[in-house]
């Protein structure tokens, strides 16, 4: 099994920080990971990305040109990646402030309304965690007891206490993640 | 068990120059390998080992401050990125004269110039043949994966030490940037002055010991045939290095008609080429030098008897394909592919290079 994953949306939505659960997820349970994201001043404002691969087999480039998997966050990320996902793939998106949508027929497009979602919740901060549930909902790629591992480790200590409600929103996005288009 | 940890090569260079029980690091920031300072600014190794860090005032403070520390025979190190490497050329002539050891980063990005942030193999030239002044080598280690950029601070400093020359770990912004698994070593004691003595000799400066001559480290000599005989030693010197220390890796070489020759992040790129190639019947290999001095020449030679064509492939306009035609001497077709000032080619890019330039060429 290989996954490649691309993450994309705008700085500040926790599209680093959810690559880097997965990563951690994948790690414990003993998959190869990498974990590459986009550097610099996109950090700063504008689009930030990032590249996750799991596998079982030892990971040769880290950096991908096409995906099994496409997260996308904002207009301008569904621009530079829909044509990237691999005929058959995964595309998966939040509609939110979407004007073009996705127009590939060979591909499988999926909706997660996490800002609405979040919003609903009270708590922005929670935006990446359910897109995360409907990643996994839709592919469970890694199990989700390892992910709860993974959010703990990725989590700095002193920010524990928001576990159990990072834990709510994943479940949210499981629940309310919608297929779009099925192949 | 081995704690398995997932960290930024940047990341583990800094843990990984902690637990080698080096004495002092010294740096300025600078993308992409701010992390390496920033981690060990945030982790307060002076508190764990007694290791000094600092930021120095500027990268030429900071390489003369791993200068100074060197030549009292301490484990010290320093890292920049492509710019700020430039600026230390100068002090790296000076520590390679007076052959001291030390170890340097290199997280390269684009040039020339201020350049860009993003990935660059393009400091080749000036790590392998010697950006400073007068005839010098550095030891240079070139990681492909976050495990090797842990690996290589303690094999760069076994080396530097070993022979009393300046270590450099080539990396670029992907390896440096990068998040994947890796082991860290044990951690080491830091050594005193007299295990440096007894374990490399007695050369540092760290105070004149009765009935010994007194150690000097400089690298001036203004009589020019003591100078001709101290660069007849660091020539010898560099042979025995050259004799012993090479190192490289080969995947799927031994039927291979087509030859890739990359290091560093663009070794890892090539791989995924070399299954690509496979899959569409071309019988790709890969070799990956992983010092890049001295250089695998003699394998690469050998391995051009048995391809038709050799690809090298880097993240720069054409500078270590270089040592590749060198090293094949006119026995078969070498060219160059790669995207340069910040691009990073893909498997598929470097596939098709490999079917115009190589193989339809």
């Amino acid at each position: 099994m290989t996954e490649e994953i691309i993450i994309a949306g705008f700085g500040g939505q926790g599209v680093l920080s959810m690559g880097k659960i997965l990563a951690y997820s994948g790690i414990t349970e003993n998959k190869e990971v990498s974990w590459m994201p986009s550097y610099g001043p996109e950090m700063r404002g504008g689009t930030a990305n990032v590249s996750v691969i799991i596998s079982d087999e030892r990971i040769s480039s880290p950096i991908l040109q096409n995906f099994d998997t496409a997260i996308i966050l904002n207009q301008q990320s569904m621009d530079k990646f829909e044509s990237g996902v691999k005929p058959g793939g995964l595309l998966l998106y939040d509609p939110n402030g979407i004007i073009r949508h996705p127009t590939r027929k060979d591909i499988n497009i999926y909706t997660i309304e996490g800002a609405a979602e979040a919003a609903k919740q009270k708590s922005s901060k929670t935006f990446n965690m359910i897109v995360l549930g409907a990643f996994l909902k839709i592919k469970p790629v890694v199990k989700m007891e390892n992910v709860l591992k993974g959010l703990k480790k990725s989590l700095p200590e002193r920010h524990h206490h928001l576990i159990p409600m990072n834990e709510e929103a994943i479940k949210v996005g499981l629940e309310k993640v919608k297929a779009v288009q099925t192949l | 068990m081995e704690e398995i940890k997932l960290m930024k090569g940047n990341e583990a260079v800094a843990e990984a120059a902690i637990r080698a029980g080096v004495d002092a690091y010294f740096g300025y920031p600078i993308t992409p390998q701010s992390e390496i300072i920033e981690y060990l600014m945030t982790e307060e190794p002076y508190k764990r080992t007694g290791m000094v860090v600092l930021q120095a005032e500027s990268e030429l403070a900071a390489i003369n401050m791993v200068y100074g520390a060197a030549a009292c025979g301490k484990k010290v190190m320093t890292s920049s990125s492509s710019p700020g490497l430039s600026l230390k050329q100068e002090g790296l002539s000076y520590i390679a004269g007076s052959e001291l050891p030390c170890l340097i980063v290199d997280v390269v990005r684009g040039g020339p110039g201020l350049g860009t942030i993003q990935p660059s193999q393009a400091d080749y030239f000036q790590m392998v043949k010697g950006g400073g002044h007068g005839d010098y080598k550095l030891i240079v280690l070139a990681p492909s994966t976050v495990q090797e950029m842990a690996d290589f601070v303690e094999l760069g400093f076994e080396l530097a030490f070993k022979y009393r020359n300046p270590a450099l770990i080539l990396s670029d912004g992907v390896i440096g940037q990068m998040m994947e698994k890796v082991v860290l070593p044990p951690q080491k004691e830091r050594l005193t002055d007299e295990e440096v003595d007894k374990l490399y000799g007695s050369w540092a400066t760290t105070g004149k010991k009765k009935g010994r001559e007194r150690n000097i480290i400089t690298s001036l000599e203004l009589k020019p045939e003591r100078q001709e005989a101290h660069n007849h030693h660091l020539q010898n010197k560099y042979k025995k290095i050259a004799e012993n220390e090479i190192r490289f890796e080969t995947f799927n070489c031994e039927d291979a008609e087509y030859l890739l020759v990359a290091y560093g992040s663009s070794a890892r790129i090539c791989q995924k080429t070399v299954q690509l190639a496979r899959e569409k019947g071309i019988k790709a290999g890969l070799l990956r030098p992983i010092t890049l001095w001295p250089y695998p020449s003699k394998a690469i030679n050998k391995l051009a008897d048995q391809v038709k064509g050799i690809l090298a492939v880097e993240m720069s306009a054409g500078q270590m394909v270089e040592d590749v035609k060198l090293a094949v001497n006119g026995k078969v077709k070498v060219e160059h592919y790669g995207r340069f000032g910040g691009m990073v080619h893909s498997p598929d890019e470097v596939l098709e290079a490999l079917e115009t330039k190589i193989i339809g060429g």
